[in-house]
């Protein structure tokens, strides 16, 4: 099959039992006829709590190591360059 | 394409060697000739790299001084690794105003503009199977090392500047392989030398796989260097945790040599991603020496990184003193 938008092959995913067709080209993805409503409620599924599995450590650690050099918000919350990305660090992202 | 007439005398200048780059990649996109609708499209145009694309085809001119022999090597390394590495259109480099150029198939980079999207998961998964592959005999050392001296020396003839003296200090707590004065601990481990998400392409070929690019500081070195840009970032506070655990737990997942596969990765990286921070940080004093611009709060993140380091002495690891 191929893409409606840029005609480049699409392939055949299977996420949870639902087949996703996604563009090799675009990225963009095809669903069939009831299957964003199967992920739909796969999603409402996955947002209620569930119980822990027995034997699962009981969460993640808060930060993953640092070094004692690094900055000194590690540990706590995301510090002050958290979510927001700031465009000096988006552009240090892509260069040597 | 006639020939284009050497005005400057200087040989292997960039700007002379664009159009005569640009008629390399038509012609080896278009083996027939004929015409075409595709643009020549410059996606870099520094003394270091000039890279034109034309249609499905790239073609590189490498930086003047480029070893023929070694870029040779380096490439052989990424035609025998092409699951890895993005493997070149053909296997040996051609002479062009005196560089050296190599052709590539175009492949779709990470979209600057959103780097939320960045595949951290495959970059860890490429590293750790380059690292894990045979080192070809005969490769190079990888440049990193070479890299980061080149920064400082940079910073050096940059002029004064009140953040210079930090990276200066920083850059004194590492051992002399990592200042590129001694040769790396590890001479036989396969190596990037220069990662970041510029780095990384989708394959043409349909599949659309993620593959590394860019073979110039390839060579056998310390795996824990291709680790040390997102780790330097971690450190500095500029990377999330989320996407700094993303990349470590693939690499480790992949059985990525560099660190070991569970516990504090920290011993192996701290001298790279100390390296890393102290190039990071020249550069960017270098440029704000150049433009007449204070750095940036991002920038001011990594110079002060650099200032805690040298109150901190590396983390030792066996054999990093070599």
């Amino acid at each position: 099959m191929h893409c409606p938008k840029c005609h480049a092959p699409m392939h055949t995913f299977n996420r949870n039992g639902v087949q996703i067709e996604q563009c090799s080209g675009c990225r963009g993805i095809f669903l069939d006829y009831g299957e964003l409503e199967a992920l739909t409620r796969m999603e409402s599924q996955w947002a209620q709590p569930a119980p822990p599995p027995p034997g699962a450590p009981q969460a993640y650690p808060a930060a993953p190591a640092a070094p004692a050099w690094g900055a000194p918000h590690h540990g706590g919350h995301y510090g002050h360059h958290g979510h927001k990305r700031h465009k000096s660090f988006g552009h240090m992202l892509f260069s040597s | 394409m006639t020939g284009v007439t050497d005005v400057t005398g200087v040989i292997g200048a960039t700007a002379e060697v664009m159009p005569a780059l640009a008629a390399r990649a038509r012609r080896t996109a278009h083996p027939a000739g004929g015409t075409c609708a595709h643009p020549d499209t410059v996606l870099a145009e520094r003394d270091d790299g000039a890279v034109v694309r034309h249609g499905d085809t790239v073609a590189k001119a490498h930086a003047p001084g480029t070893d023929p022999a070694d870029l040779a090597r380096r490439l052989a390394a990424a035609v025998a690794l092409p699951a890895v590495l993005l493997a070149p259109l053909r296997p040996a480099p051609v002479a062009l105003h005196g560089r050296q150029v190599t052709f590539w198939p175009y492949g779709t980079p990470v979209d600057p503009d959103a780097p939320d999207d960045a595949p951290w998961e495959a970059a860890g998964a490429l590293l750790a199977r380059l690292h894990r592959a045979p080192a070809p005999a005969g490769l190079p050392p990888m440049r990193g090392p070479a890299k980061a001296a080149r920064a400082i020396a940079r910073l050096r003839a940059a002029g004064p500047h009140p953040a210079a003296a930090p990276v200066l200090r920083a850059w004194a707590t590492l051992p002399a392989w990592a200042r590129d004065e001694r040769p790396q601990p590890d001479t036989a481990t396969l190596c990037h030398g220069d990662v970041h998400l510029g780095q990384l392409v989708r394959h043409p070929d349909g599949t659309a796989a993620w593959r590394l690019i860019d073979v110039d500081d390839l060579g056998v070195g310390v795996p824990g260097w291709d680790l040390a840009r997102p780790a330097a970032w971690y450190a500095c506070g500029l990377l999330p945790p989320g996407d700094w655990t993303r990349f470590l737990t693939a690499y480790r997942e992949e059985g990525g040599p560099a660190v070991p596969p569970a516990g504090d990765p920290w011993p192996a990286l701290d001298v790279p991603a100390r390296a890393l921070t102290v190039q990071t940080a020249a550069l960017a004093v270098a440029k704000s020496v150049a433009a007449g611009r204070p750095l940036d709060e991002v920038q001011q993140a990594v110079v002060d990184a650099c200032d805690r380091m040298a109150a901190t002495p590396p983390e030792l690891v066996q054999d990093s003193t070599k």
